[in-house]
């Protein structure tokens, strides 16, 4: 068992972990922070995505031992005093969902995209959520989703 | 999916990091997005992994003496967001840009992407085409090894137990450009081909040509290489007409057959040409 200390929405979170605890499960079941899903588990479906040291990164696809040390912002990091994050209400707003399933991981890669590119064009969005797989909706509201919190403030907003 | 345990270790030099190496006879792990896939289906089983990704001074993009040097741990956004590179070299940035996903791009990094060598992987044939010096240390010392070689077959490379890749030196061509059939879930490349050329006035002095995802390892194209040299945009098609044959034994899996990529390895060898034509 290795010990680790990662800072999880703020908090500073210690642990002795086996090096083969990935950081979803590290997450999930360490933590119960069960907003971050496990889909695929092959490094495609994108609905483990969290934020890790300021980059979206697929949690079933690291160690929880490479991220000692690390920053890391999930789902449940996001709303801040009670207020949903502006990506949050712009998936609320644009009905960016139907079984919900991929919504963590999207909104996830939608915050990252939001922070490298505060007014992406309908492409760039496409291209920023490339790595997270909807099998619902089709995309098209996901997209109308992330260009309201575009114009919302969703690239300035706090993680 | 779990893989198997392995005992983990962090290295903080490269000198450290070639001892664990040595030592526990393990893998290097830097972004993980190669090998943690693999190790979770098993098909790896690494009884130790060092951890190279917090060595200081591994990562970054820089110019020293008419050569572009990328450190072993430098991600594919990193690359694909370097303004050095986009100016002086921008088929790497383009082709990093194609890897993956954007979370994948934010992880996975330039040294473990070639010493991996998955045979549908991008970076292999533009190194390949840029004739890159791939930088190795280990326990008896530095050598560098010209990307075409460092290709050996099936996940194969000239890559010793215990030596690790520190950098990547590419001499920097304008006119070079990476062209590519995703495949739409992992966005691995079903077929990929990366040409640096040499042009003077629209006339292709010298060619180097990279293929990847259509046979067992990035391969270099030297035949066709041959036919481009002295042709002019018209003279393009015909030049690499030949190119599925000479890549000999194609790949077959779920995603393309080997006739559709035998039909799509000119394409792309000419939509690559083409590109780096453009760019003079």
């Amino acid at each position: 068992m290795i010990p680790v200390a990662i800072t999880v929405n703020g908090k500073v979170r210690t642990a002795h972990v086996e090096p083969r605890t990935l950081l979803v499960h590290f997450l999930r079941e360490h933590l119960n922070l069960t907003g971050t899903h496990v889909g695929c588990d092959t490094s495609q479906c994108g609905a483990c995505t969290v934020i890790v040291d300021g980059r979206s990164a697929k949690s079933c696809t690291i160690f929880a031992v490479q991220a000692d040390g690390s920053t890391v912002t999930t789902i449940e990091g996001l709303a801040a005093d009670g207020k949903l994050h502006p990506v949050q209400e712009g998936f609320w707003e644009e009905h960016g969902l139907q079984c919900g399933y991929c919504t963590p991981g999207m909104i996830m890669s939608a915050v990252n995209l939001l922070q490298d590119n505060p007014s992406p064009d309908e492409k760039q969005i496409r291209e920023g959520i490339a790595g997270n797989f909807c099998r619902c909706t089709g995309y098209q509201h996901i997209v109308n989703a992330i260009q309201h919190a575009a114009k919302h403030g969703g690239g300035k907003a706090a993680r | 999916m779990i893989p198997v345990a392995f005992d983990y270790q962090r290295a903080t030099s490269v000198d450290d990091a070639i001892a664990k190496l040595t030592a526990s006879g393990g893998k290097a792990i830097a972004g993980g997005h190669s090998l943690v896939p693999l190790m979770k289906l098993r098909l790896s089983e690494p009884g130790t992994l060092v951890d190279i990704s917090k060595i200081p001074g591994l990562s970054g993009v820089k110019e020293a003496g008419g050569k572009i040097e990328i450190g072993a741990t430098t991600t594919h956004a990193e690359i694909a967001g370097s303004k050095l590179l986009r100016d002086k070299c921008p088929i790497l940035a383009e082709a990093a840009a194609e890897i993956g996903d954007p979370q994948v791009r934010n992880r996975g990094t330039i040294g473990g992407s070639l010493a991996h060598a998955d045979p549908a992987s991008d970076l292999p044939a533009v190194a390949i085409a840029l004739d890159a010096d791939i930088q190795i240390k280990g326990r008896s010392g530095a050598r560098t090894v010209k990307a075409a070689a460092f290709f050996r077959g099936f996940y194969d490379v000239d890559l010793a137990a215990g030596e690790l890749i520190v950098a990547v030196h590419v001499t920097p061509v304008r006119s070079a450009a990476y062209a590519k059939l995703h495949q739409r879930a992992s966005h691995y490349a079903i077929v990929g081909a990366a040409v640096a050329l040499d042009v003077k006035g629209g006339v292709i002095q010298s060619a180097r040509v990279g293929l990847t995802g259509a046979t067992t390892h990035a391969i270099r194209l030297a035949g066709v290489e041959k036919a481009l040299a002295g042709k002019k945009a018209d003279g393009v098609a015909a030049a690499v007409a030949s190119a599925a044959g000479e890549a000999g034994d194609l790949n077959a899996d779920l995603h393309a057959s080997a006739d559709y990529r035998k039909a799509m390895i000119p394409v792309f060898v000419k939509r690559a040409v083409e590109r780096a034509l453009a760019r003079g």
